[in-house]
C-alpha cells in the first residue's frame, strides 16, 4: 500500500468538494419540489438532514403530492435504499477504523457517492478521512435543500435541468480511471449496466431492486470467472 | 406529529438500518475469499447500474446533450483526475446545448 498518512481528515474534505458541488445543485431541485408539493422548510430541509438519500426523497415527495399512503412511501424507500446494503458491505472493508464507535456515524453518511468516491480511494484509509468526506458531502446536500427551497425559483428552469447530469457526470469521471487499471472495470460495469437496463426496460422491475439485483448477479458472476486470476495475484 | 414527519422517521429508519448494518456484521472479520473478491467488486457493478440506463433520462428534454455531456466527462477523466471539471463541465455542456 502506498504511504499510510495519505488520506487525512484534510484529502477527505477535498474528496468531498466535488460531491458537495454535485449534491447542491440536486438538492435544489429537491428543496423546490418539495416546496412546490407543500412541504414546509422544517419538512422539506428536515428530509435531507434526516434521510440524506436523494431519489428516495423526491421519490417520497411525488408521492406525498400523489396522496400516497405512509406505509407505501416507507416501504418503497426500503426496496429504493436497500442497495446501500450492498455498498456499506463493501466499504466497510476498506475502512481501518481506529475508534469503532464511529461505525453508526460512518454508516449513516454511505450513499452512491461517498461509496464510489471511498472505495476509489487508493491506499489505506481511517474514519477520519472517510468521514470528512462524508460530511463535506452532506453539508452540499443539506444547504442545497435550504436554498432550493427559499430562492429556488430564482433559477433559470434550463440552469435548474442542466444541473441533473451532474451527478452522472460524476459517476462516469470515478469510474473511467479505475477502466484504466483494470479491464475488469469496464466489463463488470457494462455487464451491469445491461443487466439492470434488461431487468428495468423489459422486465419492468422497480429501479431499487433492479440495482440490487444487478449489483449482486453481476458480482457473482464475476467471482466465478476471475476468482482463479485473483488468487493467483494475493 | 403530522403524517409527513412520520414518514421522514419512518424512511429514515428504513434507509439507515441497511447502511449500518454491514459494519457490524463484517468489519474485521475474517471473510470468505469469495465473499471478499464480490465485495470487491461491488464498486464496479454498482456503478455500471447506476450510470445505464439512467443517465440516458437524466435530462429527458436534451438525451444528445446528455450523451454529448458525459462523453466530456468520461474523455476527460480519462486524462485528467478532476471530478470537478468533469461535473461542472457536464452542466455547462448541457446548458449551453438548451441555449442554442
Amino acid at each position: 500500500m502506498t504511504s499510510p498518512n495519505r488520506n487525512t481528515p484534510k484529502n477527505g474534505i477535498k474528496m468531498g468538494i466535488p460531491l458537495f458541488l454535485s449534491y447542491f445543485p440536486v438538492a435544489i431541485a429537491f428543496g423546490i419540489l418539495s416546496k412546490n408539493t407543500g412541504l414546509n422548510i422544517y419538512e422539506t430541509v428536515g428530509f435531507s438532514v434526516i434521510v440524506f438519500a436523494g431519489a428516495s426523497q423526491f421519490m417520497a415527495v411525488s408521492m406525498i403530492a400523489s396522496g400516497s399512503m405512509g406505509l407505501e412511501i416507507i416501504i418503497a424507500t426500503l426496496f429504493l435504499n436497500f442497495r446501500h446494503f450492498l455498498m456499506s458491505s463493501s466499504i466497510s472493508q476498506r475502512i481501518d477504523f481506529e475508534n469503532p464507535i464511529m461505525k453508526p456515524i460512518v454508516g449513516f453518511f454511505i450513499t452512491d457517492e461517498t461509496f464510489s468516491v471511498a472505495s476509489f480511494t487508493r491506499g489505506e484509509f481511517t474514519e477520519k478521512y472517510m468521514l470528512a468526506m462524508e460530511v463535506t458531502a452532506y453539508l452540499g446536500w443539506v444547504t442545497g435543500t435550504g436554498i432550493g427551497f427559499i430562492l429556488g425559483s430564482i433559477l433559470p428552469m434550463l440552469l435548474q435541468k442542466s444541473m441533473a447530469i451532474g451527478l452522472y457526470a460524476l459517476f462516469v469521471a470515478l469510474l473511467i480511471p479505475e477502466i484504466k487499471k483494470t479491464n475488469k472495470a469496464l466489463v463488470l460495469a457494462l455487464a451491469s449496466g445491461v443487466t439492470n437496463t434488461i431487468l428495468v426496460k423489459f422486465l419492468d422491475l422497480q429501479q431499487g431492486w433492479s440495482i440490487v439485483v444487478s449489483i449482486v448477479l453481476i458480482s457473482s458472476l464475476g467471482v466465478l470467472i476471475y476468482e482463479k486470476e485473483e488468487r493467483f495475484y494475493e | 406529529m403530522n403524517s409527513t414527519v412520520m414518514i421522514i422517521l419512518g424512511m429514515m429508519i428504513v434507509t439507515y438500518i441497511p447502511r449500518i448494518l454491514p459494519f457490524y456484521m463484517m468489519t474485521g472479520k475474517k471473510l470468505p475469499q469469495k465473499i471478499k473478491i464480490f465485495l470487491e467488486f461491488v464498486p464496479y457493478t454498482a456503478l455500471g447500474a447506476l450510470i445505464i440506463p439512467g443517465a440516458l433520462n437524466a435530462v429527458p428534454e436534451a438525451p444528445f446533450a446528455s450523451v454529448l455531456a458525459l462523453s466530456f466527462a468520461g474523455i476527460y477523466s480519462y486524462f485528467k483526475n478532476n471530478l470537478i471539471v468533469a461535473v461542472v463541465g457536464s452542466i455547462f455542456i448541457v446548458y449551453l446545448l438548451f441555449l442554442i
